[in-house]
């Protein structure tokens, strides 16, 4: 009985296969049965560890991503070759996430997506150029990921610099059109990469933009309390209050807020944890309402951008800015496979090099590398409108005038 | 530099912030006083305890404050299995297996929880999660003001229970002199389990206060790790007052340290106490002269 | 001696074979997996040293580690010092490093569970010194140009590493070895096994403990330098976290303390298991995670000694003795710091 079925589908395996073979020869596209082999993409987060939360949201949007190209015909010009996930976990280590890039290179992908983190995006960035293995980052927002001069690495989104001066060219903008009624500003940053690096760039620059920063504060990760930052912000009275951290602490630090009774003009963040994040929305929409942020965010008048929301939100995931960002840097990779029409890695870094790709639904426009940076690369001011987030600058994306001050 | 408007509601916030640590603290001074084990699976313990809370207030509607009894049996059931099943048997009463032992018990269980509830950061909301009861000029938030008296009642239930308790003199005298007590009768892989298994009822109660001010995910735990070695070692290892008070000190010092010094570096503060602790006086503020 | 002899030829048994390993094996992964495992080899034996021979647990050996990785990256960086140049230099602040705590945790008599909390407190601290002070890059870390070549002390393949370690954990069984067979060997086990007997024989502990710190200070230190080198960057919860301190004390303790050869078997031990559970379930992030744990446990329960004590029974029942005695010391003293 199974040796019946067995050497049925046998030959109906060596049917399909000389079929196949025939067409090729004879200059047909294939259609079904023998597929060009599937292209491995390293995807390499950290899933375990402290930053577990945010790993596991990057690795869903690059499944999706990968899900949503072979779904959609795989990379024609590679006779629709399908893309092939090889999931790495970097253990939220910068050394672990290194160990896996030299395991990724070495079966073989034809890039690496990843890391999530800037300190292990340093390392993995390294690591795969030692091979010359195309590295794509999808957040790592360290400006020093890019700024080394690496062939081989490219970051489609944008750097907290990039974010840090958009945030207080508007801060800037949106006061003086409310009659700059904010003076003062008050800066709440955590103390690791990216907090660090944010807080300093905005305490160094925000008076050449007419503010005043009464105080920077720098705290711990994770910190348990924010009473006393809350204090002395009461002490303070800033005008603005701009976070610059993770999620757990800028929900603490909000609802911290909300609970004594301290109301600024405004809170604006600068990638801000929880500022742009539908879980916060979702379960503190009281404590979030008129929170301002410059984040990650996609084009909220592109359709394909509401229709992937909807999806992970069918999985019972919140559509956070990891998933956005990392499905859409997977596209930007997959469309360079296409024009490099080749897996090889010095095609693929031209592509990637080269690429203009602007079909995909983040408010980037055409892609133009410089240095590994897309200099298209923005982030979007967003606002808590109404329990929802809405982008209020710039204007060619915006959904509602932004609440500046913040009333009530 | 800082007015009283800002200084009494500081001191205030770190006292009631050290009533938690000092919850955490008393089942693990209980458990180094008596298995004079460092139990490196105290934090994740924690974490636990924060999910049961979680899921008993999302999944069956209790309130935090009601699942007390239920979290306070049910991590005494976890702690005497974990001890008497795990621990002791791993461990051959060599210290640093039982280390070890409690070390991977701490990567076993933070990452069934990932596994479980995903890394998703979980906070529940009650009613008076937001509602602050103001002290002079301060506003303290009132699950934090029941955590403060909660964390006296527990003291003082552990002080009454090792001190008038026959149980409590089985305890004492197994943490004096194990193998006299042996010989006495006693059985001290039992007495073993049941003070592992306090310790950790006394995470189950420090959960259920905790959990209304604050969020649960399967790393929290190793936040509240080295605080509350800081403050067994502060109070006297194998002191429930010394726990108690150094819970509220070392809580009071982490508030004003971060207002003078900044809340990144005022962490400091309490490393250089705890420092000065075992250089100068390393049997704490209550412990047996060493 | 013929024990110091067996050593020295099983010291130089180990060093052809990793060297061979290190030129035949062609694959990245695998020398990395060997870069790696040596890595984790230096900073077990670097506890064993002061943990293993000298009965001072140290919870926070990353003190030692960051300080080496620090100096390390801030002499090149701010000083401009050559790689090379620096590597004294960084495993030399370590070891001052090592001196100074010892010193001051010595001379107020910690021992036992108080000198592994004052250990750790100590990596604290230094870990938000680092996160404040300007001069560490503060929370940012510090970034090392990248610049492949030997001169520089960074190599293109992990080969190069590979014998970098290879030469700090060569100098580490050296040490090790020494300690079995010296006079201060024996008494440095001596005043493990029972200070106050010790002092009576007329061993000096306080000079004997810091002696084992400094070094063990310094090895945790190249260790560190080796990071920086190796992956170019450092910020202060890699240089002093407590996932370095637990990973040194673990390739220790499993393999077996105070033997030669422990903290080789465990690190490797530990490291093929995290490397084997790490991918095993892909889709199910964490599962990794309990099965290592799990399975320390279970090498905890049934290799009490570690791996390197299954040979006990086998060969030196002297050491056999020691153990013992020190296991009833053990009992006895516990809970009196």
């Amino acid at each position: 009985m199974t040796t019946n079925n067995v050497s049925t589908s046998n030959r109906r395996r060596f049917i399909q296969q000389s079929a196949a073979a025939g067409a090729i020869t004879l200059g047909f596209p294939v259609v079904g049965g023998a597929q060009p082999a599937a292209i491995k993409i390293g995807v390499l987060h950290p899933v375990t560890g402290a930053l577990a939360y945010s790993g596991q949201q990057c690795r869903e949007g690059a499944l999706m991503a990968i899900e949503d190209v072979n779904k959609a015909g795989g990379i024609k010009s590679l006779g629709g070759a399908k893309l092939d996930a090889l999931l790495g976990d970097a253990q939220s280590q910068p050394q672990v996430g290194a160990a896996e890039v030299e395991k990724m290179n070495e079966a073989g992908v034809a890039a690496v997506l990843g890391a999530y983190a800037s300190a292990i995006c340093l390392a993995t960035t390294q690591a795969a150029a030692k091979s010359n293995l195309p590295h794509v980052v999808d957040v790592g927002v360290a400006d020093t990921i890019v700024e080394r001069g690496l062939k081989n690495t490219f970051r489609f989104g944008p750097g907290y610099g990039a974010c840090a001066r958009v945030a207080m060219a508007n801060l800037f903008a949106l006061n003086a059109a409310a009659g700059k009624p904010a003076k003062t500003v008050m800066i709440i940053h955590e103390e690791s990469l990216f907090g660090t690096g944010t807080g300093t760039l905005l305490a160094r620059e925000l008076p050449g933009f007419g503010f005043t920063v009464v105080e920077v504060v720098k705290h711990a990760n994770p910190t348990r309390d924010f009473n006393n930052i809350v204090l002395r912000m009461k002490a303070l009275n800033p005008d603005v209050v701009i976070p610059a951290n993770y999620y757990n602490e800028y929900a603490l630090l909000v609802r911290t807020m909300q609970q004594q009774k301290v109301a600024p003009k405004a809170i604006y963040s600068v990638l801000g944890g929880a500022a742009s994040s539908y879980k916060f929305v979702k379960e503190f929409p009281d404590a979030a309402n008129g929170i301002i942020d410059c984040n990650h965010w996609f084009n909220p008048k592109d359709k394909r951008a509401l229709e992937l929301r909807k999806r992970v939100e069918a999985k019972g995931l919140f559509f956070t800015y990891e998933i956005f960002n990392t499905y859409t840097a997977m596209m930007y990779l997959a469309d360079a496979l296409g024009r490099a029409r080749s897996t090889e890695r010095g095609a693929v870094i031209e592509a990637l090099s080269s690429s203009t790709f602007a079909d995909h639904f983040m408010p980037y426009g055409a892609t133009k590398m410089a240095n590994g940076q897309n200099t298209g690369a923005q982030p979007l001011m967003t606002q808590v409108l109404g329990g929802d987030i809405k982008v209020v600058v710039p204007r060619e994306y915006r959904q509602a005038d932004a609440s500046f001050p913040m009333k009530g | 530099m800082f007015d009283f408007s800002i200084l009494f509601p500081s001191l205030l916030n770190g006292l009631t912030t050290g009533a938690v640590y000092a919850l955490v603290a008393l089942g693990l001074t209980l458990i180094y006083g008596v298995l004079h084990i460092i139990n490196f699976a105290h934090g994740a313990a924690l974490m636990l305890a924060l999910y049961g809370v979680y899921v008993l207030r999302t999944r069956f509607g209790i309130d935090p404050y009601l699942a007390l009894p239920v979290m306070v049996a049910g991590m005494f059931v976890f702690g005497y299995a974990l001890q008497r099943v795990v621990i002791n048997r791993a461990s051959h009463g060599k210290d640093e297996n039982i280390l070890l032992v409690t070390l991977g018990l701490s990567i076993v269980m933070e990452n069934a929880a990932l596994l479980v509830f995903k890394s998703d950061t979980r906070s529940i909301e009650t009613p008076y999660t937001l509602t602050t009861v103001a002290i002079g000029p301060a506003m303290i938030a009132l699950p934090k003001i029941v955590a403060f008296f909660g964390s006296l009642v527990v003291a003082g239930v552990l002080l009454w229970v090792v001190q008038r308790t026959d149980l409590g003199r089985a305890i004492r005298a197994v943490a004096k002199e194990k193998q006299g007590a042996r010989l006495m009768g006693i059985d001290v892989a039992h007495v073993y389990a049941l003070s592992y298994g306090i310790g950790l009822a006394c995470l189950g109660a420090a959960a259920c206060f905790l959990l209304p001010a604050f969020y649960v995910n399967p790393q929290v735990g190793s936040g509240f790790v080295l605080v509350s070695f800081t403050i067994v070692v502060l109070g006297g290892m194998g002191s429930f007052a010394g726990a108690l008070l150094g819970g509220f000190l070392v809580g009071i010092v982490e508030s004003l340290g971060g207002l003078f010094l900044g809340d990144s570096l005022g962490q400091v503060g309490i490393y250089l106490i705890f420092i000065a602790v075992l250089l100068f006086r390393p049997q704490g503020l209550f412990g047996d002269r060493v | 001696m013929s024990g110091a002899r067996a050593d020295a030829l099983g010291i130089a048994a180990f060093v052809l074979v990793v060297a061979c390993a290190a030129f035949a094996l062609g694959s990245n992964v695998a020398l990395t997996f060997v870069m790696m495992a040596l890595y984790a080899t230096l900073m077990a034996q670097a506890w064993n040293l002061l943990g293993g021979f000298g009965g001072q647990f140290s919870f926070g050996h990353a003190l030692f580690f960051g300080t080496g990785a620090y100096v390390q990256a801030i002499a090149q960086v701010s000083g401009g010092i050559n790689a090379w140049a620096a590597l004294p230099l960084a495993v030399g602040a370590a070891g001052v490093v090592g001196l100074l705590i010892g010193a001051l945790a010595f001379r107020y008599g910690l021992k036992g569970s108080y000198f592994a909390l004052v250990t750790l407190a100590f990596a604290e601290v230094f870990r938000i010194l680092a996160l404040s002070l300007g001069f560490t890059g503060g929370g940012v870390g510090m970034m090392l140009p990248l610049r492949a070549s030997a001169t520089n002390l960074q190599f293109a393949s992990p080969r190069g590493y590979v014998l970098m370690l290879l030469g700090f954990v060569t100098l580490a069984l050296a040490v090790t070895a020494w300690l079995r067979h010296s006079r201060f060997g024996a008494s440095l086990q001596a005043v493990r096994d029972n200070e106050d007997a010790a002092r009576a024989l007329g061993i000096a502990p306080f000079r004997v403990k810091l002696i084992a710190t400094v070094l063990s200070g310094a090895f945790m230190g190249a260790a560190g330098a080796f990071y920086v080198q190796a992956f170019q960057y450092i910020d202060p919860a890699i240089a002093f976290g407590a996932t370095t301190s637990v990973e040194a004390l673990l390739g220790a303790i499993v393999g077996g303390m105070g033997t030669l050869w422990g903290p080789v078997l465990g690190a490797l031990a530990l490291h093929a298991l995290a490397e084997l559970t790490r991918n095993l379930f892909g889709a199910l992030p964490g599962i990794n995670m309990v099965i290592y744990g799990s399975v320390l446990v279970l090498i905890v329960m049934f290799m009490p000694r570690g791996i390197a004590g299954l040979g006990v029974a086998l060969r030196w029942t002297r050491r056999d003795c020691l153990g013992g005695a020190r296991e009833h010391d053990r009992e006895r003293t516990k809970g009196q710091p």
